[in-house]
């Protein structure tokens, strides 16, 4: 019951994500979605296991306060508040959250689960999840959106990871904290080089290249 | 041996880091570029059983890709010293140490035999490569230093979730950790259909962006553009190989599953994608990096077009790997040296190549020559044999497709490299101190002479070692070529 409820609460943030044009508004949501995820392990009954409880531990964590400070303290530093004109605009955007999300379920369909699996939305909430996260990438220009776009991303794969953490620890445990903390960190490092050399952490600036 | 081979870089790396004199930092390159080679040589030199168990070890396949990767590393080594001498402004002590860090996590990808380890090492190698393109430090290159990490991130992702997905389709079979290759060869036909399918198509997507498979390849002319021609040649033949070796274990894998069919349209559809979005962004290619970033993405959609044809075309693919990142060295590096000698990589400045710096001139029209299939150079050999795989197995489609793909490209480029090579200096050139000297040119002829030597005879051992590696990308477990120790 409880694991279905925040499934649910997910997949809603993934409307909230696309919807919202204030940048800290769409931190907020990421990192109530990752704190809400990292919770998943514990409502699944995997708490008898230590390396789940740390897994657990180590995503609210790294989620819900070593990423918000990182986030936080790039937002004071450039001052934005609003993603002015994304590229794609934000009612269109939800109209596409809504159709990935009624194909990953579509999707998740045809994808057979093992025989006595209790949670049948995990897939089609990682699919659509993992949409979402590919949507902001794709649809704005602050870089900071692009990062949270990314992290969305990361609990997509993380939910499905939730599927095979019992019978797999390391190969899931290891891909999704490195996946997770590397990337960020390695992208909160470059966010600061744009700032510095722009004054702005805005894509836009970023479009010299080109053919 | 399994492990000196990444520890030894991955210790240098630390060296480097910590060495404070530059000229001193900048041999530490060729002397660990030499030193993996030689132990590397050694290890495949002493053939042994490698037990199924095994977490590490070089197999055919993983050693064939190590080899090229190290003799590439070796090549822009010897380069290093004195280019970075000509760039006294920039301090290099970030670039050496991801320099020789990439080369020991390309060892231990080389020589994963997990897909879990290999992610990992393909994870790290993109964040070891992310600051070799922000060496010049300029708003360019951080441009396009985002591009890359925002984009190879995504590919990076989508790759995990398709190991998972095959990991899940493993699970569903009643199959459980550890899942190396080996088992996953071996119970092929246990694995679930879709999960394998969904999980392939994944991982395609994921490495297929590392490789700078079209139309995900979006990073790469940014990318090759902004950094010096040695990391662009690094980044060409080494970091696109590290992904392309990650992908084919996958393929394996699919194809001992008897799914293989399946894969190989796939991969024959993303190589001829890969093929003619190349060709149409090189047409009127004006800067000389992104033409050669538009040829990798060509030769990476090559790569894919022969591994989905199959047989014959299979082991050219993998030759021409080699013949590939030989002579993407020559041209990165004989490009680096013209933009030196011009201070632009851009047309109309950089026009007479061949009177201004006459000897990078010769080289990187030789280079050119080679690339786009000039005999008796290797790369004519590769694509020969997969054009002519391709045809003999009933692709008549797809085959000459190929060759007509092939012959626009050469149009394409030649326009560009006439004029660079060709014509007299334009007046107005800026004046720089670079002139060719044995140090910035001696690398380029061994790499290009390599690539004629191996255009004309394969060394017997070499010969071996790619007929298996074929067959394990096939799918077919070879026990007897495995190496440890």
């Amino acid at each position: 019951m409880l694991p279905d409820l925040l499934i649910a609460l997910t997949m809603l943030s993934n409307f909230s994500l696309v919807a919202t044009s204030r940048v800290s508004k769409a931190i907020q949501f990421a990192v109530l979605q990752g704190v809400l995820l990292g919770l998943m392990p514990l409502a699944m009954g995997l708490g008898r296991h230590f390396h789940i409880v740390l897994l657990a531990i180590a995503a609210v964590t790294v989620k819900g306060w070593f990423i918000p400070f990182l986030f936080r303290r790039a937002l004071r530093q450039v001052h934005i508040q609003r993603e002015v004109d994304p590229y794609i605009g934000y009612t269109v955007s939800l109209m596409l959250c809504a159709l990935g999300t009624g194909l990953s379920l579509v999707l998740a369909h045809n994808l057979p689960l093992k025989a006595g699996t209790e949670y049948t939305l995990l897939v089609p909430a990682s699919l659509a999840t993992l949409f979402t996260g590919f949507l902001l990438l794709v649809s704005r220009r602050k870089a900071l959106t692009q990062v949270v776009g990314y992290l969305v991303l990361e609990n997509g794969i993380y939910l499905f990871g939730l599927l095979l953490v019992e019978d797999m620890p390391a190969l899931v445990e290891a891909g999704i904290l490195l996946d997770l903390f590397v990337g960020i960190f390695v992208m909160g490092i470059v966010i600061n080089h744009i700032r510095v050399a722009f004054d702005s952490t805005d894509t836009r600036h970023l479009a010299e290249l080109k053919d | 041996m399994v492990w000196l081979l990444i520890l030894v870089p991955l210790l240098a790396a630390v060296v480097a880091f910590a060495v404070s004199s530059p000229a001193l930092r900048a041999w530490i390159l060729p002397a660990v570029g030499l030193l993996h080679l030689g132990i590397l040589l050694v290890a495949l030199a002493g053939w042994r059983t490698l037990p199924a168990t095994a977490w590490f070890g070089l197999d055919a396949l993983g050693g064939w890709v190590l080899l090229v990767i190290s003799v590439l590393f070796c090549i822009c080594a010897f380069y290093a010293p004195a280019y970075l001498a000509l760039r006294p402004e920039r301090d290099h002590r970030v670039l050496s140490t991801c320099l020789l860090g990439f080369l020991g996590l390309a060892s231990l990808l080389a020589q994963a035999r997990h897909p879990g380890i290999a992610w990992v090492a393909m994870e790290t190698t993109t964040l070891v490569s992310a600051p070799l393109i922000y060496f010049n430090h300029n708003r360019r290159s951080l441009e396009a230093t985002w591009k890359y990490l925002v984009i190879g991130s995504v590919g990076i992702a989508l790759a995990l979730l398709g190991t998972l997905f095959i990991a899940y389709a493993a699970h569903m079979g009643g199959l459980e950790e550890p899942l190396r290759y080996t088992r996953l060869m071996e119970n092929g036909a246990l694995l679930s259909r879709p999960w394998l399918r969904a999980g392939f198509v994944l991982t395609l997507v994921g490495y297929g962006t590392k490789m700078g498979l079209a139309p995900l390849h979006t990073w790469k002319p940014d990318a090759y553009g902004e950094t010096p021609g040695l990391v662009g040649a690094l980044l060409a033949g080494g970091v696109t190989s590290c992904a392309f070796l990650a992908l084919l274990r996958i393929y394996a894998v699919v194809a001992a599953a008897g799914e293989g069919a399946f894969a190989r349209e796939l991969l024959v559809a993303f190589g001829m994608l890969s093929m003619a979005w190349a060709l149409v962004f090189m047409v009127r290619q004006t800067d000389i990096k992104r033409l050669l970033a538009y040829s990798s993405v060509e030769h990476m959609g090559i790569l894919v077009f022969g591994i989905g044809i199959g047989g014959l075309a299979a082991k050219f693919a993998l030759f021409h790997l080699a013949a590939n990142a030989l002579v993407k060295s020559v041209l990165f590096l004989s490009a680096g040296n013209i933009h030196r000698s011009y201070a632009s990589k851009q047309l109309p400045f950089v026009t007479g190549a061949l009177r201004r710096t006459p000897v990078s001139g010769w080289l990187f029209l030789l280079g050119f020559l080679a690339i786009t299939g000039m005999p008796p150079f290797a790369p004519f050999l590769s694509e020969f044999n997969i054009a002519s795989g391709a045809l003999s197995t009933g692709h008549l489609l797809g085959g000459s497709a190929f060759l007509i793909l092939l012959g626009g490209i050469f149009l394409a480029m030649s326009e560009t490299v006439v004029q660079v090579v060709f014509g007299t200096p334009s007046a107005q050139r800026v004046r720089t101190p670079y002139k060719d000297a044995p140090a910035t040119t001696a690398p380029l002829i061994v790499a290009l002479g390599l690539a004629l030597v191996l255009g004309i005879w394969m060394p017997r051992p070499l010969q071996a070692m790619l007929d298996h590696a074929s067959t394990t990308v096939d799918g077919v477990l070879t026990a007897r070529m495995e190496v440890q120790r």
